[in-house]
């Protein structure tokens, strides 16, 4: 039986103890997520790509428009790194700008649908009433086949927006809202999941019981234990989003030709893989290692996030 | 169970009709012209009597009628005629699909390409499986070894690499430089099954397209079915059957897969319609006059009706197999039940 | 896991199924009966059997690529070039041009003309006469009823794209079996029209019976299987895919050996590049059509000695139009309505001054190559029988910047507020909205003329809309080419025939497309001359060739110099052969490329 100067001492220590080693949920993820060495080359991988696609058409000589006519479809050499296209336009200055672009889009995409798919899934696991006729407008969704209705869409309002925003603008909102728009199912279908087994934990029930309004519950409580599910899904969702505008690019229908996006340089140089490599082997490579680096991060934060791995 | 899926199929029916409306309103709003691709030789005027004969100033409404009705009852009827050698009442006046591009049925040209596509696509989702299952179990067996490091880096790889990237570098490798393997697909080589050099020439058009997308199959799937299995290897029950003694053959092939392959399986049955959209890209760059090639002239040619009934096949596919895929992890899982 | 197993095994075996389907599949999905059966029967005959006198039919298969595939082969329900060429191996016209621009009768004796007797004084009719025991490929005889057959089959359907082909014709008679008498509404001096070319081939009257007026595009057994006079008769086809012939037994050239090839497989899909390099790397092609690849693509490729490429030139110019009307967005209703006047596109001085500034050589060079392209500053680029290439123009075939620029400072366009662009006299800012399809090429052209104009103070949007659209008749699209919601538009046309009589039509002022008149018309600049519409008049009246000629020449000037359109290109159909194809001469352009397939050999 511990006398209470004794009880004191020992919630001192304890106390002592706690704020010593502070060790906060994020801090937990942070080492799970060092130690996974693919994720560690993938977070190195991507801010160089990143650097070099925003910092670098500042520091490097070359302009992606300019046309020299005399030097079109060089090999790389020391003064066109990555050589030049049929316009004699630097391919290295072309690619460092396109990857803006393919970056952009892929974080803008990404973005959008997720914030419709935990949106969704949210309203659909907390609000039985809304579960089913979200549920069935997933499932419609997912059931559409994508790639030809992207196909059709691009071509039905790629002029229109362009009237509307510009060429620039309106073509990267076109390209972004469809990807965004026609990839936020999984991460409903995650979410809903993770939602409907929340809703029964004790601590929803506790905080219910004492009177808390239905918003305060869904963004204090409900949201922000979803948040694993949902990050994993977003990482993965950059690299879904530039293979997908990659694609659309490469078929012809994405961005136009003075916007030098990944897919639209291989696009422009797919005849001309065995006379001048180069412009095919960049962008592609690029694409490959951005995707790649993003997949492992996502696969890093998976790890991290999954509270199993982490007790270990 | 029957009567789930039962139940299923009649919610799938109006789903199916609802996305067939839901296609047909984006179709019809597409800025396309079928004849626009005609020479600039002929004059407007005949231009607007070929639209007016073709339907295409008709109201959306009416077209997706006709549409349904020559879909959901002429087509069907027909095939049954076909298949079984019977007539079934007016069949010389029954109004079929015509594509605005070819004036042939589009069912017909439908049947017609789908030995290609499946060929090709099909034997790469096989050998996706094959080659997928057994790495990523013995990836997840042997976690953090030098085989799960090595296989889960390839398989990184491969998923992240775009399939149309590899796949120009194969054909200018392979077909260009090498001259091994021909760049074009013949979609009227017919293979002698008792002629090896048939069967060779058919193998040497097909190795490319399906080792690219095999590739690529496997990627995703191994990761998937590693990281299945490894939940599972995690589990009491096979801590349980280890210290009762069981063989480890037994205990990964009776306990440990039988619990995995689940959501691999259902993995597998929700891709099998994925193939179709793979189709496209693929097709395009080996040049497989497919299903998915097919799609792309008829959208690029605004061939309404072909894309029309081409896509509502698609998601018929996605609904169906979203279907089997259920009922498979009903069968094969038995917390699961349905009723 | 029995379970799973067993689900494997059915799924692989319905795969495994499908796939032998596809083994043993490929005759029995096209042919639907033997309603115009020819007499050879399956797949493809044994070439090596002895056909009926000479050796015709000995040379084995040659395979032709056209990335674009016939979706069809009756010419007469799809006009596309595609379908065109795929159908010439079977049906064949009265008469045909040769490369050189010149009538050559195919299933007539003779062209005829005025001294033969077979165009009437008056020009108001014209008489074919077909040579001498013709044979269908299923044996029966050709007879002028099928002549008369075919003319009611065109003009009796409206799905029929040729029927400009027989505009202004108010009848046609077979005299007798072998004679065909086309009378027209009013006087015709230049009366090949009908029947002449791949465009408008003769149909066989006993098969197209029952495809009259609606049931037209419901015959697809006659569609895709037409019985035609050519060398070879159709045995296999999958439309938009691979078409499979084999040599006419009764083709006429039989007796001479001709045609060498026992069978033809035209192979279709994957893109121009794909074409190319099956025929001059890969060899498995013997001839590739429409290669529109760039010339740093295609050389290489050709230097490789595998093959060579030939260059048709006929009448196809890439030109941008100069719109003549107002397509400010401001004008609401009014855009590019021929009432409206375009700010400044309309002066002499600024059209010459923006032709004068494009590099013509360098745009050739990049996006054409020699054997693609030729600089041009005519609209009608070609010598033939009877119109000629106009010189005239010729000082635009030099870039000259300072000669541009001087144009602009004499007329008043200065750069008033100094960003390097000039303003009309009014202040306006010479701003060009340039506007083509979406095309690797022309989006180089575009990339090299808009910095060619910014040298000369003048500034370009560039737009690029989906082919589709841009070429697409949608009224109520702004993206299209009739509409010219543009100040430039960007594209090639040409004419269907070496003569410039209807072609010239294009740009009188009856022709002048109106926005609220739903676009109808072919005069896409809204461009419009007294003095044109005169001349042109004459041009339909000439009967003299060298009168001819010389109007074609003066219309030509007119549209130039008058500011309808700038030149930039002639081009040419590029093919590409193997080495070892021989007989093939030159490349036409003016009628169907497989115009002499019959003499086509391969050498040992």
């Amino acid at each position: 039986m511990a006398t209470t100067q004794e009880r004191t001492d020992q919630t001192t220590e304890a106390a002592a103890v706690e704020t010593s080693k502070h060790r906060s949920l994020w801090s937990d993820v942070w080492r799970q997520f060092r130690r996974h060495k693919g994720a560690m080359i993938g977070v190195f991988l991507l801010t160089v790509i990143v650097l070099a696609c925003f910092v670098g058409p500042y520091i490097y000589p070359w302009h992606p428009e300019v046309q020299d006519l005399t030097i079109t479809n060089l090999s790389p050499s020391w003064e066109h790194p990555a050589g030049t296209d049929s316009l004699g336009r630097d391919v290295l200055a072309r690619v460092l700008v396109g990857g803006r672009i393919s970056l952009a889009v892929g974080i803008v995409a990404m973005l959008i649908g997720t914030i419709i798919g935990a949106g969704l899934g949210i309203l659909a696991g907390y609000f039985r009433l809304l579960d089913g006729p979200l549920m069935r407008l997933t499932d419609l969704f997912l059931a559409l086949p994508i790639l030809p209705l992207l196909l059709v869409i691009i071509m039905l309002f790629r002029d229109r927006l362009r009237n509307l925003f510009g060429p620039e603008m309106g073509i990267f909102i076109l390209v972004v809202s469809i990807i965004g728009v026609t990839s936020w199912m999984q991460t409903a279908r995650i979410v809903r999941g993770d939602v409907l087994s929340i809703k029964k934990k004790e601590f929803v029930l506790a905080a219910h019981s004492i009177g808390t309004k239905q918003r305060r519950m869904l963004m204090r409580h409900i949201f922000p234990n979803t948040l694993s599910p949902v990050m994993v899904s977003a990482a993965l969702g950059v690299a879904v989003a530039i293979i997908t505008e990659s694609a659309l690019s490469f078929l012809g229908l994405g961005f136009p030709s003075d916007f030098p996006t990944w897919g639209r340089l291989l696009f422009e140089s797919k005849d001309f893989l065995q006379f001048a490599p180069a412009r095919v082997i960049w962008p592609g490579v690029l694409i490959s290692l951005t995707v790649l680096s993003v997949n492992f991060i996502g696969d890093g934060l998976r790890d991290a996030l999954d509270p199993r791995l982490r007790s270990k | 169970m029957g009567r789930y899926i039962i139940r299923r199929t009649l919610i799938a029916i109006p789903t199916l009709i609802a996305i067939s409306f839901v296609i047909f309103l984006i179709l019809d709003l597409a800025p396309g012209d079928p004849t626009a691709q005609l020479p600039l030789t002929i004059p407007p005027d005949v231009r607007e009597r070929l639209r007016e004969s073709l339907g295409f100033n008709d109201p959306m409404l009416l077209r997706w009628l006709k549409w349904l009705q020559q879909m959901a009852i002429n087509e069907p009827l027909n095939m049954t005629e076909q298949i079984f050698g019977i007539t079934i009442g007016d069949s010389a006046e029954r109004t079929r699909i015509l594509s605005w591009a070819s004036r042939a049925p589009v069912v017909d040209t439908i049947i017609e390409r789908i030995p290609q596509t499946l060929w090709v696509l099909g034997l790469a989702f096989i050998f996706g499986i094959i080659i997928a299952i057994p790495v990523g179990v013995i990836s997840a067996y042997k976690q953090y070894s030098a085989f799960d490091n090595i296989g889960t880096f390839i398989s990184m790889v491969g998923y992240s690499v775009p399939t149309f990237f590899t796949g120009l570098l194969a054909i200018v490798i392979f077909s260009v430089l090498l001259g091994w393997f021909p760049s074009f697909y013949s979609t009227t080589h017919s293979v002698d099954w008792s002629n090896w050099d048939s069967i060779w020439t058919q193998i040497k058009q097909m190795i490319m397209p399906v080792a690219v997308l095999s590739l690529f199959n496997a990627a995703a799937l191994s990761r998937f079915t590693r990281s299945s299995v490894l939940d599972n290897l995690n589990e009491e029950y096979v801590r349980t059957a280890r210290s009762k003694g069981l063989r480890e053959n037994r205990v990964m092939f009776r306990h440990v897969m039988r619990n995995s392959m689940i959501p691999v399986v259902t993995l597998i049955a929700l891709q099998i319609p994925g193939i179709f959209a793979g189709a496209i890209i693929t097709e395009e760059i080996f040049r497989v006059n497919g299903l998915g090639q097919y799609l792309i002239t008829s959208i690029q040619g605004a061939d309404v009706p072909a894309v029309q009934t081409l896509t509502f096949i698609f998601a018929a596919l996605t609904v169906l197999f979203n279907l089997v895929a259920d009922v498979t992890y009903g069968i094969l899982d038995p917390r699961i039940r349905y009723d | 896991m029995k379970r799973i197993k067993l689900l494997a095994l059915l799924a692989v075996l319905a795969l495994v199924v499908a796939a032998c389907g596809a083994g043993d599949g490929d005759g029995d999905t096209t042919t639907t009966g033997d309603g115009g059966a020819t007499p050879t029967t399956g797949d493809s005959p044994d070439p090596t059997e002895p056909p009926t006198g000479g050796n015709a039919g000995e040379g084995g298969e040659i395979i032709l690529q056209q990335w674009q595939p016939a979706t069809l082969l009756n010419p007469f329900l799809s006009g596309g070039t595609k379908e065109l060429l795929a159908s010439s191996l079977v049906l064949e016209p009265l008469a045909e041009y040769s490369p050189e621009g010149e009538l050559v009768p195919a299933l007539a004796a003779d062209v005829p003309t005025v001294e033969n007797g077979g165009i009437s004084e008056d020009f108001t009719s014209v008489t074919w006469t077909l040579q001498e025991g013709l044979l269908w490929s299923d044996g029966t005889p050709v007879t002028a009823e099928d002549v008369v057959f075919t003319y009611e089959y065109c003009t009796g359907s409206s799905d029929c794209t040729q029927s400009s082909f027989f505009s202004g014709i108010a009848s046609v008679e077979a005299v007798d079996d072998v004679t065909v008498q086309i009378n027209f509404e009013s006087p015709q001096p230049f009366p090949y029209n009908a029947f002449v070319t791949y465009q408008s081939p003769v149909l066989q009257a006993a098969q197209f019976a029952d495809c009259m007026a609606e049931a037209a595009i419901t015959c697809t057994e006659q569609n895709e299987f037409p019985i035609g006079t050519g060398p070879y008769v159709v045995t296999e086809f999958r439309t938009n895919d691979t078409a499979v012939y084999s040599f006419n037994e009764n083709y006429r050239g039989v007796a001479e050996g001709q045609p060498f090839f026992g069978t033809v497989t035209i192979v279709g899909g994957g893109d121009a590049e794909a074409s190319a390099r099956a025929v001059l790397q890969t060899d498995e092609a013997d001839y590739g059509w429409n290669l529109q690849v760039l010339p740093d693509v295609l050389a290489p490729m050709e230097a490789e000695g595998n093959g060579v490429l030939l260059g048709a030139f006929a009448s196809n110019v890439e030109r941008l139009m100069v719109n003549q009307t107002d397509p400010d967005p401001e004008l609401g209703d009014q855009r590019s309505e021929p009432g409206t006047e375009h700010p400044f596109l309309t002066d002499p001085a600024v059209y010459q001054a923006l032709s004068l500034a494009i590099d013509r050589q360098a745009i050739n060079d990049v996006a054409y190559g020699d054997f693609a392209g030729r600089p041009t500053c005519n609209v009608w680029p070609a010598d033939t029988a009877t119109a000629a290439a106009s010189t005239n123009n010729d000082d635009c075939l030099t870039q000259d910047i300072a000669a541009a620029n001087a144009l602009l400072d004499e007329a008043g366009y200065e750069d008033t507020d100094g960003d390097g662009i000039r303003e009309t006299p009014d202040g306006e800012p010479l701003f060009i909205l340039y506007s083509t399809s979406t095309n690797n090429v022309r989006q180089l052209t575009q990339d090299i003329v808009k910095a060619n104009w910014a040298e000369i103070g003048v500034d370009s949007e560039l737009k690029n809309v989906d082919a589709g659209v841009f070429f697409g008749g949608d009224s109520s699209s702004p993206d299209t080419y009739q509409a010219f919601y543009a100040d430039i538009e960007m594209y090639t046309n040409g004419s269907g025939s070496p003569d410039a009589g209807t072609y010239m039509g294009n740009w009188t002022c009856d022709q002048v497309v109106s926005p609220s008149e739903n676009f109808g018309g072919s005069n896409i600049a809204r461009w419009c001359r007294e003095d044109y519409d005169a001349t042109y008049a004459e041009l339909q009246a000439a009967t003299d060739p060298e009168e001819r000629k010389a109007l074609s020449i003066e219309l030509n000037d007119m549209t130039i110099q008058g500011g309808a359109m700038i030149p930039i290109t002639w081009r040419a159909s590029v093919s590409a052969f193997g080495n070892d194809i021989q007989g093939v001469g030159d490349l036409n352009g003016w009628d169907s490329e497989y115009w002499n397939i019959e003499d086509w050999t391969r050498s040992e």
